[in-house]
């Protein structure tokens, strides 16, 4: 799923500064699986900003709604008149853009899309794919050297790596755990095989899957 | 004098390394490097070192040439994609500046500028087939070149890194892809860097042995604890402990190391960092 994570409250704050009345929206799949965009959340936010809003002797009303799916247009077509002059989305980055692309005002977004990832337990994520657009696991034992080594190199560990640890020392180092896992798998040839450097064409030139019209891939 | 001529000539090499400022006033490098002149075959010049913004590593080598001096043109891959690195190599040989150490490099988090973009396009066994294409006469398209450069590459290598399977298989990968010599990580463990010796004895490359002169027990004991690869044995922390002149005894520590392996290696890499005045004093105490 899509990873996301609420913006400070006065960085929104900042951003909904010159407006009246504004709907926050929750998204109910990805975001609200992350515990930022359901209706619980977006029924929280809007308390917080409420307060934090009358505390600095502002007038903003703000109300909430929950869709179903904000990256899909049926979904947004359910959106009724409020009379509200900006939207503020807890969906991710493509929700914002498609609720901006279908509606007539200003849309912000309230959260900040981080990854995609997996549960690793009671609201705890790890990112284990960056929508590289050529896929590599197939090499690295199933992890991710783009997402989970801070370089995203495809000969590792480099020389940072101390004890297991990254070098960045917030995170086990990608590539000991990827030559681990592939000596458990018995795919030794991948430990030594030299990766070739990635083409990251794929991700540039890929802007819209259309599976009516596939195309060639390169 | 250069690592090329030493090693053709069968000397034990000694190279040293300086940075470049920050800022255009080269004089104190120059003077370093004029310090060092005669003393050490080569010069390795840092590029961006810990990810600490400089002035460019081409052009401190030019500088360093231009004074008679032999500069090893380190290259990291952090700030440049593979258009940059090609053009800065094949714009450092049109200057006589073959000898190069190709590294991955820090990353920017860790720097000094934290929120730069970290471009890691290539890394250092990609770097090392990078610059044997160039060698043979073309670039990473396919391009023919007019003019190819004539680059003898060297790479990096931790003998006491942790895991250390991983690490030899990099090594392996490193000497594929064309690596003639390696400078290692600092070692302080005589028989332990004898045991890496006798593993990397098996290829045909150069390897220096990376040494920092440990100035204070405090120094040892920070770089067990924050440099990736660096053992510091406690019999020399001890050492340092109890000296009244730790300074002269890291020296004397380094100057013992040297000769200790001194049959066994094909030359040392002194890492100065900012105590390129002991280089001399160790070389002295090596016997060098
Ligand atoms: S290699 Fe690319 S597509 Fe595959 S998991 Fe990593 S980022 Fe995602
Ligand atoms: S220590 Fe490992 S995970 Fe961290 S940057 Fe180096 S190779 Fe990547």
């Amino acid at each position: 799923m899509i990873v996301v994570r609420q913006k400070p409250i006065d960085d929104i704050l900042e951003m909904v500064a010159r407006h009246k009345r504004v709907l926050i929206l929750g998204c109910n799949t990805c975001s609200a699986v992350a515990l930022a965009g359901g209706e619980k959340e977006v029924e929280t936010l809007a308390e917080l900003l409420r307060l934090a809003t009358s505390r600095k002797g502002a007038s903003i009303e703000f109300e909430g709604a929950v869709l179903q799916r904000q990256c899909e247009p049926e979904f947004i077509e359910e959106l009724e008149e409020g009379g509200f002059d900006a939207f503020l989305s807890l969906g991710c980055g493509a929700g914002v853009a498609l609720l901006s692309e279908k509606e007539d005002i200003p849309v912000y977004p309230g959260i900040d899309t981080l990854f995609i990832g997996a549960s690793k337990g009671l609201a705890n994520w790890q990112a284990e794919c960056s929508a590289c657009g050529e896929c590599v696991l197939g090499e690295t034992a199933g992890i991710c050297p783009v997402t989970r080594c801070p370089k995203g190199i495809m000969n590792g560990p480099c020389g940072g790596v101390s004890d297991g640890q990254c070098e960045l020392g917030d995170r086990d180092c990608a590539w000991v755990q990827i030559h681990e896992r592939l000596e458990e798998l018995g795919q030794d040839e991948c430990i030594t095989e030299t990766h070739e450097p990635r083409d990251h064409s794929t991700k540039t030139l890929v802007r819209e899957w259309d599976m009516s019209e596939p195309g060639e891939r390169k | 004098m250069s690592l090329r001529a030493a090693f053709a000539e069968g000397r034990f090499a000694v190279s040293s390394e300086v940075g470049p400022p920050t800022g255009t006033d080269v004089s104190e490098m120059l003077e370093t490097a004029d310090m060092l002149h005669g003393r050490v075959d080569a010069l390795n010049v840092t590029d961006n070192q810990a990810a600490v913004m400089r002035l460019s590593t081409i052009a401190a080598c030019i500088h360093l040439k231009q004074h008679g001096h032999d500069p090893v043109f380190q290259v990291t891959c952090r700030d440049r994609n593979r258009l940059g690195l090609q053009s800065d190599l094949l714009g450092a040989a049109s200057f006589g500046i073959t000898e190069v150490l190709a590294l991955t490099g820090d990353h920017v988090v860790v720097g000094d500028h934290p929120e730069a973009a970290a471009v890691f396009d290539l890394e250092s066994v990609q770097l090392l087939d990078t610059v044997a294409t160039l060698a043979d006469g073309s670039d990473l398209a396919g391009n023919e070149l007019t003019g190819s450069p004539e680059f003898f590459v060297g790479a990096v290598v931790t003998p006491d890194a942790n895991p250390i399977r991983p690490q030899l298989a990099k090594f392996e990968k490193k000497v594929r892809s064309g690596a003639r010599f390696f400078q290692t990580q600092a070692v302080y463990d005589a028989e332990s860097f004898l045991r890496f010796m006798e593993y990397a004895r098996q290829f045909d490359v150069r390897v220096l042995a990376g040494l920092v002169v440990p100035r204070s027990a405090r120094m040892a004991r920070f770089m067990n604890k924050n440099i990736p690869g660096i053992t510091v044995p406690n019999a020399i922390i001890e050492e340092l402990d109890a000296s009244e002149d730790p300074v002269q005894t890291g020296v004397d520590v380094t100057g013992r190391f040297i000769r200790e392996v001194r049959e066994h290696c094909d030359g040392v890499h002194i890492m100065a960092i900012g105590a390129e005045h002991l280089v001399p004093r160790v070389l002295d105490a090596a016997g060098l």
